[in-house]
């Protein structure tokens, strides 16, 4: 089949519906065969309705594509704040040891706290406003984003960087032209790693601290024992999830286009 | 002013804890738009020397001089020439030839013209928006000349150029860095395993001897090339030549007696073939 011989990814499409179908099968089947009671573990029809339902009816103040909106904003805030630090200071750290050694200590103790543990203090610091998810993303993004553009920095090759430096290049030459293209593969790899860990940490802050987004919605679910749309809040992180490292692997393949040179 | 002097050039390297010589007491000396080519086995630190000129590496003591003054670290007026072409791969190769002039600080409209120039130069019309990972290894290495004759430094250095190419290929430029030194001539220190090439290509050869690197002898052969118009005659014809026989001859023969003295065998990378020139730089380094 034409399609299968350009896409050769098709042929194994088959086993990836199996396993989906296997998966909603068995999910289905456990509160209908009244192993575990429904009001613990919604069916998946159910679920599948009462996200139709969401994106119909305002919950907890708005409709699920609302509140997704409003998480995907904090997101995307907190983890592009957390990139356009992190990245740079990494590739300095990179090319500049007296940064790498004024930095590396502290960024290694505070990188093994866990973003949720900012909550007393984001909660503190920004109350309900918008800052609080930020810093919570942005530590969960951050540590990705630096420790990958840093170590894409480290392995430059060395002749490339003579070839530069004989070539007339001042050190913001050899970052911007060479340190940073050299660096990219690895910085992508970096923010897609910190996209996954800051929209995990998101959703935590949002249980607690904010008044919209899809966290909010599976909290106000859970207050009102509504398992299924606590169930319709966790099939859309799902789905936002892949769909932001859908886009960032296609960003990868892009960068990675020179890589059997 | 482009003359290159090694004075008194001493180099010693920390290998496990231990002081290693790689060059002793080194006088050499290239003079303005004079060729001169060393070779030598592996490990006699020609490549450290020329990598001192590049302000690459720094003498233990003594001091390297490029038209007069202290090298002090690398710089665009001494264009660097690597054996693995060291081209960027995410930049086209109208940019990577256009790098050098861009990091100088002259404008895009100043740059058009010459990389243009030099895309010609090197036979590489139509490949200006090419990455180099589409190109072959020759013209690869094209780019990468065309990117240090952008510069149009005074001093070339150039370490094993061709030595990651093809027979073929390899001949090929070395005609066309011939043609290239009539049309722009420059002070050039080209560090080569092939003997063949270095008397083809170059006014004067130094021999070296390793552990530690010393210059065993130096060959003038200007004058033969001049009087036997070597430069306009092809590759082929020139390894033909009784003169050129002659003096390939008696540098393998420096470099073999020097084996003999130290190890008694295996110290030049391409041994020679004496009855068969042309198909010696077949033989490729082997790393």
């Amino acid at each position: 089949m034409a399609l299968a011989t350009q896409h050769p990814g098709l042929r194994w499409l088959p086993y990836s519906l199996a396993g989906a179908a296997i998966f909603l099968a068995v999910w289905s089947l456990l509160p209908q065969a009244g192993i575990v009671p429904s009001a613990l573990l919604p069916s998946p029809m159910a679920v599948g309705k009462t996200f139709f339902e969401l994106t119909q009816e305002p919950f907890a103040g708005y409709t699920i594509q609302q509140h997704l909106l409003s998480s995907f904003i904090r997101f995307a805030s907190g983890f592009g704040l957390a990139a356009a630090i992190g990245v740079p200071l990494g590739l300095l750290m990179g090319w500049y040891r007296w940064l790498d050694r004024a930095v590396a200590p502290i960024f290694e103790t505070i990188r093994f706290i866990a973003p949720i543990a900012w909550l007393p203090f984001a909660v503190l610091w920004f109350g309900t406003g918008i800052g609080g998810p930020i810093l919570i993303i942005f530590s969960g993004a951050f540590p990705a984003c630096l420790i990958n553009a840093y170590r894409g920095a480290r392995l430059t090759q060395g002749f490339l960087i003579e070839a530069a430096e004989t070539l007339g290049a001042k050190p913001r030459h050899i970052i911007t032209e060479v340190v940073m293209p050299s660096a990219l593969p690895s910085i992508v790899a970096g923010l897609r790693i910190g996209a996954g860990v800051g929209w995990q940490s998101l959703i935590g802050a949002e249980l607690i601290v904010v008044s919209s987004g899809v966290g909010y919605l599976m909290v106000q679910g859970q207050g009102n024992l509504a398992t299924e749309k606590v169930m319709a809040g966790m099939v859309a992180i799902g789905c936002v999830g892949v769909l932001i490292d859908v886009a960032l692997r296609a960003a990868e393949r892009h960068f990675r286009r020179f890589e059997q040179a | 002013m482009s003359s290159i002097r090694f004075e008194r050039i001493s180099r010693t390297f920390r290998v496990g804890g231990q002081l290693v010589p790689a060059l002793a007491d080194i006088d050499l000396h290239v003079d303005e738009r004079e060729f001169v080519a060393i070779v030598g086995p592996s490990g006699c630190g020609k490549t450290t020397l020329l990598r001192m000129a590049a302000g690459l590496d720094h003498p233990t003591s003594g001091r390297v001089l490029v038209g007069g003054r202290p090298v002090t670290g690398p710089g665009p007026d001494r264009a660097v020439v690597f054996q693995q072409f060291a081209l960027f791969p995410w930049k086209t190769i109208r940019d990577n030839i256009g790098f050098g002039l861009k990091c100088t600080g002259v404008s895009r409209a100043q740059r058009e013209p010459i990389v243009e120039r030099y895309l010609k130069v090197m036979g590489l019309d139509g490949h200006g928006d090419a990455y180099p990972h589409q190109l072959s290894g020759g013209m690869q290495q094209r780019v990468a000349l065309a990117r240090s004759y952008a510069l149009e430094p005074e001093v070339l250095l150039m370490d094993e150029p061709f030595g990651a190419l093809d027979a073929q290929t390899r001949i090929d430029m070395q005609e066309e860095l011939i043609r290239l030194s009539r049309v722009h001539p420059r002070t050039v220190l080209f560090i080569t395993h092939s003997v063949d090439e270095a008397v083809y290509l170059a006014d004067r050869v130094v021999a070296m001897d390793r552990r530690p690197g010393r210059v065993r002898e130096i060959m003038d052969i200007a004058q033969i090339r001049r009087s036997e118009k070597w430069g306009e005659l092809p590759v082929e014809e020139v390894m033909d030549l009784e003169s050129f026989n002659h003096l390939r001859t008696r540098i393998w023969r420096l470099l073999r007696r020097g084996d003999g003295e130290a190890s008694g065998h295996g110290v030049v990378d391409n041994p020679p073939l004496r009855t068969q020139p042309a198909q010696k730089t077949k033989l490729r380094r082997a790393q």
